[in-house]
């Protein structure tokens, strides 16, 4: 079949079952619109911003585990489009962005709307590529699909100079692709897998740290089935929470910077640490210091540069953790009455004497809205089953601290990059993935306003999102910090002239509710919830300096948090 | 620690400057980096010679294998090998030192070339210490301009740098 090149991009696209396309029209692009025009297999979900188009297609992706997708016009469109190509590349999210170039021959000649986009997006891509002629398109498709989905997820931009979208040319899509450079992953040796589980045998003090690699994995039932044969503690990181249960008793919460007491001191202690696909970044970690002193590590990735990265690995397997896990569960079964619970007993003492403290405690109030209150009566109406998109800042703690997950998929947030801006265009991602679904974006007043042009979108395609408004007054991160460590001169952190929330997602078409009063939440949000058709804005009036509990500051380690004043751990 | 990484890698547009953006955004040291198609004239050999301790360098080679177009890599310094870089030396010798600077040439096994007046181009491949050496023994003469086509090598024992096969 002879085809233009930009009906074989939106072939290639059909051919790969991609529903939905987030983006933006622009002159580079516009024969690839025109090609989504005829057609109705491919629906193109018109963003307000380019950043919204990479950050929507990256919810869809991460509750889904299916790639999303992006098309963008040439120069600012493609710019725009970055920061949600970082914050994909950093979280190891499958994206392929399209991207519209000038015409070939004026590449090179600072034409209008030029950029180098595969040179801008290249340190924030796991590969790129800029089409050379018609007949390249659907085979670069196919690996761009093949790269953004195997091995370590990531995305992948295809810059399309304009003039090849008109060409024509035999349209075959590829049923399979092979690159002598990019070979599939292994299975780890079996030695390795034995090894591991040798160790895990006969720790004393274990704790299982798993991270995004399992969520990416679809692993969650492995991990469960190896959390709960050894009876081991787990910990999830900031991006593998619902990997394991929040209500689980083996559960002690998510660790790190503003991780739980016993789950930081439980790795400060550790004699064995088993990594699954965490990367001991130093939000995790801490100083790198008197790290885990007495630990033996056992780190599974299925990137090798991760490993004997930050932390060096005495059991390194390199491999897919839902293989790795396979691997162990199968050997555990095999040695199952080398299993020995009493070896953890005095370690299990030793945790639930931390846990006891009760770490996430807050001073309740009756008079000021509390936003670890409102997270949690969150859990509440929802029943614990809502997508929870986050922006950056503490409301995205203490909705990592408070909601309570259950399964993967469903807290989606940029733990990598940090992207502010983040979580609404998220949410509307998650909606076309599920549009039965109770998905509620948990912001702040300062991240909401980076993408609130997306309300826009929302309304366009009916999209009832509930945003949940931690609103503050302030950058209410960058205040705890200054409050810390700046002697609490708070520079530029607070936010003047806010606008009125309600009245601004009215404007949009939207319902808007002001909630000030403790009392108020839970009703306010049923109501909110009850609403099934209709985007609802939030604006909770929170407690203006309310911090994050624990904190482990910037040069110390797991066993020096800083801990809620009048808390029991304190 | 100075290694040399023998890189092979799909001959495609782009390439060089991953492998060159991989470094620079990971602070990683490049002495010298040489680039050229092989036999197969769909694949490119990278010879890069890097500074490091055996963390980095570990690193490094894990990120260049991460990367899509890298198709192998091998650290060649690890056991036998042979490394020879070209120089190319453009120098001025006056009329009275020609005799000395002659001796130089030939004690290097280079080869100089009149190319104006008093100025020659002296030319001899060899070990990076061997083309220093060469480089400061002209100190009776002046030295105009220098140029170095940084380290290339391959194993001289039986180990091989190749594609897998899938």
């Amino acid at each position: 079949m002879q085809l233009s090149g930009a009906d074989i991009v939106v072939k290639s696209l059909k051919e790969e079952g991609v529903e939905y396309v987030f983006g933006y029209p622009g002159g580079a692009a516009l024969h690839i619109y025109d090609a989504f025009h005829r057609q109705d297999d491919v629906k193109h979900i018109l963003v307000r911003h380019e950043q919204g188009a990479t950050h929507a297609a990256d919810g869809y992706a991460r509750a889904t585990g299916k790639p999303g997708l992006v098309m963008v016009t040439s120069g600012p469109g493609i710019t725009n489009a970055i920061t949600g190509l970082a914050t994909a590349y950093m979280d190891s999210i499958p994206l392929i962005v399209l991207s519209g170039q000038v015409m070939k021959p004026l590449i090179g000649y600072d034409a209008f709307q030029e950029i180098d986009a595969v040179g801008i997006s290249r340190p924030c891509v796991k590969h790129n590529f800029l089409i050379q002629n018609v007949e390249d398109i659907a085979e670069t498709i196919k690996r761009a699909f093949h790269i953004a989905t195997t091995g370590r997820p990531g995305p992948v931009l295809i810059d399309i100079p304009k003039d090849i979208t008109a060409q024509v040319t035999e349209f075959i899509y590829p049923e399979s692709v092979e690159m002598r450079a990019y070979p599939p992953v292994k299975l780890p040796p079996l030695s390795e897998i034995v090894s591991g589980v040798e160790a895990m045998l006969n720790a004393k003090k274990p704790i299982i740290y798993s991270g995004g690699g399992v969520v990416l994995a679809n692993a969650q039932e492995e991990l469960r089935t190896l959390v709960r044969s050894l009876g081991f503690p787990c910990t999830n990181t900031l991006m593998g929470l619902g990997g394991y249960p929040h209500d689980d008793p083996l559960f002690i919460g998510m660790l790190g910077m503003h991780g739980t007491y016993e789950a930081n001191m439980a790795m400060h202690d550790a004699d064995l640490i088993v990594a699954l696909g965490a990367r001991f970044d130093d939000r995790i970690t801490g100083t790198l210091d008197g790290f885990a002193p007495n630990a033996k590590i056992l780190h599974v990735d299925i990137d090798p540069s991760v490993i004997d990265k930050n932390i060096k690995a005495d059991l390194p397997i390199i491999g897919d953790v839902k293989d790795v896990l396979n691997g162990f569960n199968a050997e555990l079964k095999r040695r199952r009455k080398d299993i020995n619970p009493e070896l953890t007993t005095e370690w299990w003492g030793q945790i639930n004497e931390w846990r006891s403290y009760d770490s996430l405690w807050y001073d309740e109030s009756d008079t000021i809205i509390k936003p670890q209150y409102v997270v949690q009566k969150l859990h509440e109406v929802t029943g614990g089953q809502a997508y929870v998109t986050s922006d950056v800042g503490q409301h995205q703690m203490f909705a990592a601290q408070f909601y309570g997950f259950s399964d993967t998929h469903r807290w989606i947030n940029s733990g990598g990059l940090g992207t502010m801006g983040f979580g609404l265009p998220a949410a509307m991602g998650v909606k076309f993935a599920h549009p039965d679904a109770d998905v509620a974006c948990v912001t702040g007043e300062g991240s909401i306003q980076m993408c609130i042009q997306e309300l826009g979108t929302c309304k366009q395609y009916d999209l009832p999102v509930k945003v949940i408004n931690l609103n503050n007054r302030y950058l209410g991160m960058v205040r705890q910090w200054q409050e810390f460590s700046y002697e609490k001169r708070y520079s530029n952190s607070y936010m003047d002239s806010l606008p009125d929330f309600v009245k601004l997602a009215e404007s949009y078409g939207h319902v808007g509710m002001l909630i000030e009063k403790p009392g108020d939440v839970e009703g306010a949000l049923r109501e909110a919830f009850a609403l099934k058709d209709r985007l609802v804005f939030m604006d909770f009036i929170t407690d203006r300096e309310e911090n994050v509990y624990p904190m482990i500051e910037a040069g110390k380690g797991h066993h020096e948090m800083r801990l809620r004043p009048g808390s029991k751990a304190q | 620690m100075r290694h040399i990484i023998s890189v092979l890698l799909e001959n495609e547009s782009g390439a060089l400057s991953r492998v060159s953006g991989l470094f620079s955004a990971r602070g990683y040291n490049i002495e010298s980096l040489t680039v050229a198609p092989t036999n197969d004239p769909t694949l490119s050999r990278m010879t890069i010679v890097t500074i490091g301790d055996d963390r980095k360098v570990d690193q490094i080679e894990k990120h260049l294998g991460k990367l899509v177009d890298v198709a192998a890599l091998q650290d060649i310094t690890v056991s036998d090998h042979l490394e020879r870089e070209i120089v190319l030396v453009k120098v001025q010798v006056p009329d009275d030192q020609t005799v000395a600077f002659e001796r130089v040439v030939g004690a290097f096994n280079a080869t100089a070339m009149h190319v104006a007046d008093d100025q020659y181009i002296v030319e001899m491949s060899g070990s990076s210490e061997k083309v220093d050496e060469l480089i400061n023994s002209f100190k009776i003469t002046k030295v105009i301009e220098v140029v170095r086509s940084g380290v290339i090598g391959l194993a001289s024992d039986a180990r091989v740098l190749s594609v897998p096969s899938l």
